[in-house]
């Protein structure tokens, strides 16, 4: 439960935050969720890449999706040299999973030395 | 122990946030991939609408913008100066990226985001006095009131776009290269003005030409670049009566025989492209099928995306005009209005000239002139590097006559043309104040041909010939700007400095421009080539001009009747080469089939087959290309090869002239063999050559014309993902259609000024400079096809045509 709530909550948290902020407003968004919901590291990491990752390469591919991935196939071309939108998608999403990831382990495990 | 770790990890997040968010990496990826901020906000929608509700309390009226099924906005506006604001805004939210870079380019502002490899260019930029130029252009335009105002209210306009930027709204160029936009003023809309002038008045050749004179004896020179090119058909044509003299340049005793200059090493060095020109006519309406005259304009530059151009209607309750414009500038620049039509090609003669400086010492605080030592002026200029610190470059300044001078080249800078022993300054007619932008304001609401010449009479730098047609019937040609009068060879070589017998000697009045004006032939054109006569012209022109294209037009105009739109169409989009035309008797004469093997004879075969014209698909013009290209190598290299880097190389004109007049001409000896060459021994070398480069093209199944050619649009960062290449389309250099390899026609333009205006045109881009809108490119298959829009110049009551896709209300508040 706890689980799944730093999930939504971490997501929720992250694109409202990003309406507003800079992008990396993400790793703070993590790390609080990660203090103010107690789990152990590998779960914390595990819940914020997950509320990263699905954030992310949902939202680059619903924009993208609208555009007919018009600009995503440049972009790619452009990034990594090879035309595939969906795998541009995919590191968008990996990327924003890792930093909010490690914000979050680095939230939880400040929490748990507090608790103890 | 937990905390330490805590703590450890923050810092890895942090660090990878900073990597992220830097420019460490080829693009700050972090920014650039975060959905809410980064490209993919920028991946517009395919059914975007761009429908809006703005309120501004610059505005003192209410401005409507329809945006049609092309994204051309047509805008009508209650309040003229409100038009110049909507623009302003309009060009921002398309097209604000190129806008900032052609100014910061202009400006020699480029390593502030590019780093420290710019430098190069903003110190040439700086040292040739672009900034000064701009900025003296600006106090001119202070002074007339109503282009104050107009251009006030553009800037007001960009700005307003400007600041309602976000992070995620920036252009995509913004987000990789990771800087932001700052305010507009007028002074950058006076630099995007100069950086035009740079482009089409800004080329020279005097260091080139004046190792030529060093090195070449007096009468290879002569044979080598002449005066006068033979086969000329000028734009005001043989035989006009031309106005009478009122200045009287006189050229010192000693212009021939000075010794002119050591100390020159050419090596590569930035400079405008020289086939920067355009096609222009207008034909009268006694040679149309509707009885009214036609106006046709193609402007030949550099082609990039976004588009140079963006096209527009303004329509205010004093004028009405569509056409091309351009983002950093307020009016319309070719296009027309309610009453004629209007267009430009460029007038290309020398208006930048070099002066050797003779300093007191190396502070360069004196200067020797009329002999007397004279105190420099300092322009310091602080250049802002990325990531470096900043570069300060001094530049000084010298009076020559009336005119303050940049030394541009001394020891701390020789621009690759000096060996950094000399001084040089520059003479430049860019610098001179001028309000060339009165002329695009007063042609957007021209009524006939006296509107016409007083709007005109403002263009003076950089010189066009400007071409006019009225739906009364009349049509002109003016060759205009304000050009030095000039002695015979003035300016062609570097000038001693250090008095005043070298200096231009005056300006040629207006009343002296040259000029027809409904003349009996039916049509007016330009191509480039010179304006007039030099036989009759009592002011010097210079040597050499593209001259092919001119002569080609002129012909088709003389012999067409009946003429439609459809018909100039076809005339603007022609691949027929007539400088192949010209030299083809010469291949014929000289390719022997008895000294041919048999894949030589294969491609012989092909040239003699060839019917003139670089079509998509040909292989003839293919083979005439290289052949002609190893002509020109096999009689010149040997010469040359002894010259110093950078010489001048001779005209094609002449050397094609030369052979067809002289078939012992006198460069076709191999002067490195005994043997004595002529000019049959070298065709065949340079077909034997060009032989194997065209079989290792067969062999890349290049050998169709525009594949060899592959015409590319390139977005001005070069990054290929952004660019459009391999076009497959047909033309080139000395076809009237000039579609080269990364320049050709940037605008197309028929006007048939019927009652009511029949226009078509069609540019290599799109209105959106945003490499993420559908709108990015979508011209570009069309131009390559040779096909047009149809220009529509809306009015009130269309507004629920069902072409308008959008509407934007702009209101004060």
């Amino acid at each position: 439960m706890k689980f799944l709530v730093s999930i939504l909550l971490i997501a929720f948290l992250s694109f409202t935050a990003c309406l507003y902020l800079d992008w990396w407003s993400i790793a703070i968004a993590a790390f609080i969720v990660a203090v103010a919901i107690p789990q152990r590291a590998g779960k914390s990491f595990l819940a914020a890449f997950i509320a990263l990752f699905l954030l992310w390469s949902i939202l680059s591919f619903w924009l993208s999706s609208n555009n007919d991935h018009l600009l995503a196939h440049k972009m790619s071309m452009l990034i990594l040299k090879l035309d595939n939108p969906y795998l541009l998608m995919l590191i968008t999403g990996l990327l924003g999973g890792l930093i909010a990831g490690l914000a979050a382990v680095s939230g939880s495990l400040l929490r748990r030395s507090k608790s103890k | 122990m937990r905390i330490a770790f805590s703590i450890f990890f923050a810092a890895v997040t942090i660090g990878l946030i900073m990597l992220l968010d830097s420019t460490l990496l080829p693009a700050p990826l972090g920014r650039l991939l975060s959905p809410q901020h980064g490209f993919w906000q920028n991946a517009e929608k395919t059914n975007e609408d761009f429908s809006a509700d703005l309120k501004f309390p610059q505005l003192s009226g209410k401005v409507s913008v329809y945006l049609d099924d092309r994204l051309v906005p047509h805008v009508f506006a209650e309040q003229e100066n409100d038009a110049y604001f909507v623009q302003g805004y309009l060009h921002a939210k398309f097209r604000l990226w190129q806008m900032e870079l052609q100014t910061f380019s202009a400006a020699g502002r480029l390593s502030e985001f590019f780093g420290d490899r710019a430098l190069n260019h903003d110190r040439e930029f700086r040292r040739l006095g672009m900034v000064y130029a701009a900025e003296r252009a600006e106090q001119e335009m202070n002074k007339d009131a109503a282009i104050k105002a107009e251009c006030d209210a553009y800037t007001a306009g960009v700005n307003a776009y400007i600041n309602s930027l976000t992070e995620s709204t920036l252009p995509v160029e913004y987000k990789l290269l990771r800087y932001k936009p700052e305010p507009w003023n007028n002074l950058k809309t006076m630099l995007f003005l100069k950086y035009m002038c740079y482009d089409l008045a800004g080329r020279d050749e005097d260091f080139e030409m004046t190792s030529a004179k060093n090195y070449f004896n007096g009468n290879d020179f002569a044979q080598l670049y002449p005066y006068i090119q033979d086969s000329l058909d000028p734009i005001i044509p043989k035989g006009t009566v031309l106005p009478p003299q009122t200045v009287f340049p006189k050229a010192p005793a000693d212009a021939d025989s000075l010794y002119m200059q050591k100390g020159i090493t050419i090596g590569d060095y930035e400079k405008p492209d020289k086939e920067n020109g355009s096609n222009n006519w207008a034909v009268s309406g006694k040679k149309t099928k509707s009885g009214a005259p036609i106006l046709c304009n193609d402007p030949h530059l550099g082609l990039n995306l976004p588009s140079l151009w963006y096209e527009i209607q303004i329509s205010t309750p004093s004028f009405n005009a569509y056409g091309v414009s351009f983002p950093g500038a307020p009016g319309v620049v070719i296009g027309f209005n309610d009453s004629c039509a209007f267009g430009v090609t460029n007038g290309g003669r020398d208006v930048k000239d070099f002066y050797s400086i003779r300093f007191k010492d190396d502070s360069r605080k004196e200067y020797l002139f009329n002999g007397t030592y004279n105190p420099t002026k300092f322009r310091v200029d602080t250049i802002r590097i990325k990531d470096k610190p900043d570069f300060i470059d001094s530049v000084a300044y010298v009076l020559l006559g009336n005119d303050w001078c940049p030394v541009m080249f001394d020891k701390t800078y020789t621009g690759n043309r000096t060996d950094g022993k000399g001084y040089y300054a520059v003479r430049w007619k860019a610098h001179d104040p001028s309000l060339d932008l009165k002329y695009f304001n007063l042609m957007n609401r021209a009524k006939n041909y006296n509107d016409y010449q007083v709007a005109a009479e403002y263009f003076h730098a950089p010189g066009q010939n400007c071409v006019f047609a009225c739906k009364n019937g009349d049509i002109a040609i003016r060759t205009q700007g304000e050009w030095p009068a000039k002695w015979k060879g003035q300016g062609d070589f570097i000038m001693p400095g250090t008095d005043t017998s070298y200096l231009w000697q005056g300006m040629i009045p207006q009343s002296e421009v040259p000029y027809q004006y409904n003349p009996e032939r039916g049509f007016v054109s330009s191509a480039n080539q010179k304006p007039v006569d030099d036989k009759t012209y009592p002011y010097y022109l210079g040597r050499e001009y593209p001259m092919y294209r001119g002569i080609a037009i002129n012909r088709r105009l003389s012999a067409m009747n009946n003429i439609t739109p459809e018909d100039m169409e076809q005339l603007q989009t022609d691949n027929y080469n007539v400088f192949a035309a010209m030299a083809m008797p010469l291949f014929l004469k000289n390719l022997d089939d008895s000294k041919l093997n048999a894949d030589e004879k294969k491609y012989a075969d092909l040239l003699r087959g060839w019917n003139l014209r670089n079509d998509v698909g040909s292989k003839g013009a293919t083979v005439f290309e290289i052949l002609w290209n190893n002509v020109k190598d096999t009689i010149y290299d040997d010469e040359f090869a002894k010259a110093p880097k950078g010489t001048m190389k001779p005209f094609e004109s002449s050397l094609l002239e030369g052979l067809l007049k002289d078939s012992a001409y006198k460069f076709a000896d191999n002067i490195n063999t005994p043997e004595k060459e002529t000019v049959a021994d070298d065709v065949l070398a340079a077909f034997k050559r060009s032989a194997q480069q065209l079989k290792q093209l067969e062999l890349a199944g290049k050998l169709d014309w525009e594949k060899y050619k592959a015409t590319h649009i390139d977005h001005l960062t070069k990054l290929e993902a952004f660019s459009r290449r391999n076009l497959p389309i047909g033309g080139g250099t000395n076809n009237i259609n000039a579609a080269k390899e990364n320049h050709g026609p940037s605008w197309r333009m028929v006007v048939s000024l019927t009652e009511k205006t029949e226009a078509y045109g069609v540019y290599p881009g799109g209105q959106s400079g945003n490499p993420g809108s559908k709108y990015y490119d979508n011209f570009v298959d069309q131009w390559v096809a040779g096909k047009y829009n149809l220009l529509w110049m809306m009015t009130k009551d269309e507004t629920k045509d069902k072409r308008v896709k959008a509407v934007m209300q702009f209101t004060k508040g």
